[in-house]
């Protein structure tokens, strides 16, 4: 079984969720369809949304919400479907 | 001085910017800081420090309750907000008052009427300001949008009330479109802003963006003549000047005296900007809104009249009258200032923050820099992408944009892309340099132009 690793395409704040108010995108076991968002990463004031272009089965976050990222680091995995 | 201690509400180059002002007008100065901005440049220089909290804005620069702390604490009897944060928070504004400080800049009553686009239209209609043809003020069904559509034409704008900045518009080109606008609008200015009024202007398609500066003591106004900011990208302004080189002075004094009575009107104290939307071929000019704060584009103003407006600002903060009548001010020249921001021009615009390895500014006459820069200075990812803003003044236009040139061939900031090489290829563009350009302008060049941006 695959594992997808998604990776951050910027230096910034990594979330786990859309806004504070909202639930976060994705917990341990959900479904991803390709198109999902996954997270969220905001660098000075822009916000990149990572998107699945895969599905598969969320593997959980590797990063805690709120914390500072590094251009590469890994985020997330997705197990792979067959 | 009833001022002796200031507390600065802000961060970045506009905190250095305040605290020098201050400073200089022997004012002691406490700065505010994130854990983010520990080691930053306003924090070295301030008289006092105190930190408020985590990196993130919402826990730090935006919480009310801890910057009041922070002064208190400190025996600050003022605070300056600077521009973002805090600067057009009605309750910020009202808060510091009412706990026994001075707020440097309008009342909270100013802030939330001008704030509101409904309530600023109506005040700049009542002082004699040109507006938008639109509806009279809150839209109350459909049928009134209907009449307004009839009366001006498409297309038109539908705006939210409680938007700005280029937030809660929508443009229709028919009816059909106009009604669906008006639903969906409605809902999302309601989710958004927490208020889901909305009102309707003729769009106007090109222009330029034409702005007043002012300063009012609550009793009397003068302006510092206007600045033109035509050259923007997703509506922000990246290139300023002052003078507006195209207007004529008929139409110089015209729109300088209409942003003075709309100030007058409302007993304006603090420095504000009114912003216009300029039509060239008709020489009309129409209110868009006014900004309740110093902007980020002051010092070209400050360089063709020779007056420090942060100065100014806190001396009519502090109760003091204007120290200039009108005809006391002139233009002496004309200043051109860029905003070097952490982006990668020639990718979109992707934000960069990142360690500074480098830096060396660039100097001889006629040059500025206000900025928060240092060698080894790490730029955060947690606020915005202003680096800085260099500032040049000539005697005329076309000798700023040479030494503007000769001030970016000397300036080096290495480690972090910066939108520097945006600037070296505007200085040579010939639309640039003939002044032949609307707010639309910038954005379709830059389709064209962007990948030739890298360094």
């Amino acid at each position: 079984m695959a594992i997808k690793e998604f990776m951050s395409p910027v230096p910034g704040i990594f979330y786990t969720q859309p806004s504070p108010d909202e639930p976060v995108y994705k917990q341990v076991g959900d479904v991803v369809s390709e198109g999902d968002s996954l997270c969220l990463v905001e660098v000075m004031k822009s916000f990149h949304t990572i998107v699945s272009d895969t599905s598969g089965t969320f593997k959980g976050y590797l990063v805690e919400n709120e914390d500072e990222v590094s251009p590469g680091q890994v985020l997330l995995e997705i197990e792979i479907s067959e | 001085m009833s001022i002796n201690k200031l507390l600065i509400a802000n961060r970045g180059e506009i905190a250095v910017r305040i605290c020098r002002a201050a400073q200089e007008l022997g004012i002691k100065t406490v700065q505010v800081y994130s854990d983010a901005d520990e080691d930053s440049l306003a924090v070295k220089i301030a008289d006092e420090t105190v930190n408020i909290g985590p990196a993130s804005a919402s826990k730090s620069y935006l919480n009310m309750e801890v910057i009041l702390q922070a002064a208190k604490e400190v025996d600050a009897d003022a605070v300056h907000p600077g521009y973002g944060f805090f600067s057009e928070n009605a309750e910020f504004a009202e808060a510091v008052t009412n706990a026994g400080m001075i707020f440097v800049g309008p009342s909270g009553e100013t802030i939330r009427q001008m704030g509101d686009k409904i309530s600023a239209r109506y005040a700049a209609d009542k002082a004699g300001v040109p507006t938008v043809p639109g509806s009279k003020g809150l839209l109350s069904d459909f049928a009134e949008a209907k009449d307004v559509a009839d009366q001006y034409g498409f297309p038109l704008m539908v705006k939210a009330t409680a938007g700005g900045g280029g937030r809660g518009i929508r443009i229709v080109e028919n009816i059909e479109e106009l009604e669906r606008a008006i639903a969906e609008a409605s809902t999302e200015a309601k989710a958004a802003f927490g208020n889901g009024g909305l009102y309707i202007e003729k769009y106007i398609e090109t222009g330029r963006h034409v702005e007043v500066q002012l300063l009012g003591d609550g009793t009397d106004v003068v302006h510092f003549f206007e600045r033109e900011c035509s050259l923007q990208r997703r509506r922000q302004k990246v290139w300023e000047e002052a003078p507006a080189f195209l207007l004529t002075e008929s139409v110089r004094n015209k729109l300088c005296e209409s942003a003075v009575s709309l100030a007058k009107s409302v007993n304006y104290k603090g420095a504000g900007t009114v912003e216009f939307l300029y039509d060239e071929t008709s020489e009309d000019f129409f209110f868009i809104e006014m900004n309740t704060r110093i902007q980020v584009e002051h010092p070209v103003t400050e360089m063709i009249t020779g007056v420090d407006l942060l100065r100014e600002m806190i001396r009519v903060a502090n109760g003091e009258k204007l120290r200039f009548k009108q005809d006391e001010i002139k233009i002496k020249g004309h200043a051109i200032e860029v905003r070097l921001n952490a982006e990668d021009a020639s990718n979109n615009f992707l934000p960069n923050p990142g360690v500074v390895s480098k830096v060396h500014f660039p100097g001889g006459p006629g040059v500025r820099m206000d900025t928060h820069l240092f060698a080894n200075y790490k730029i955060s990812p947690y606020y915005d992408s202003l680096l800085g803003k260099l500032i040049v003044h000539d005697e005329d236009r076309l000798s700023a944009i040479k030494r503007l040139e000769r001030a970016l061939s000397e300036l080096e900031i290495e480690g972090v892309k910066t939108t520097k090489p945006l600037f070296q290829a505007l200085a040579k563009d010939p639309s640039v340099i003939s002044g032949d350009y609307d707010t639309k302008w910038l954005e379709s060049w830059l389709e064209t132009n962007s990948s030739n941006l890298s360094r």
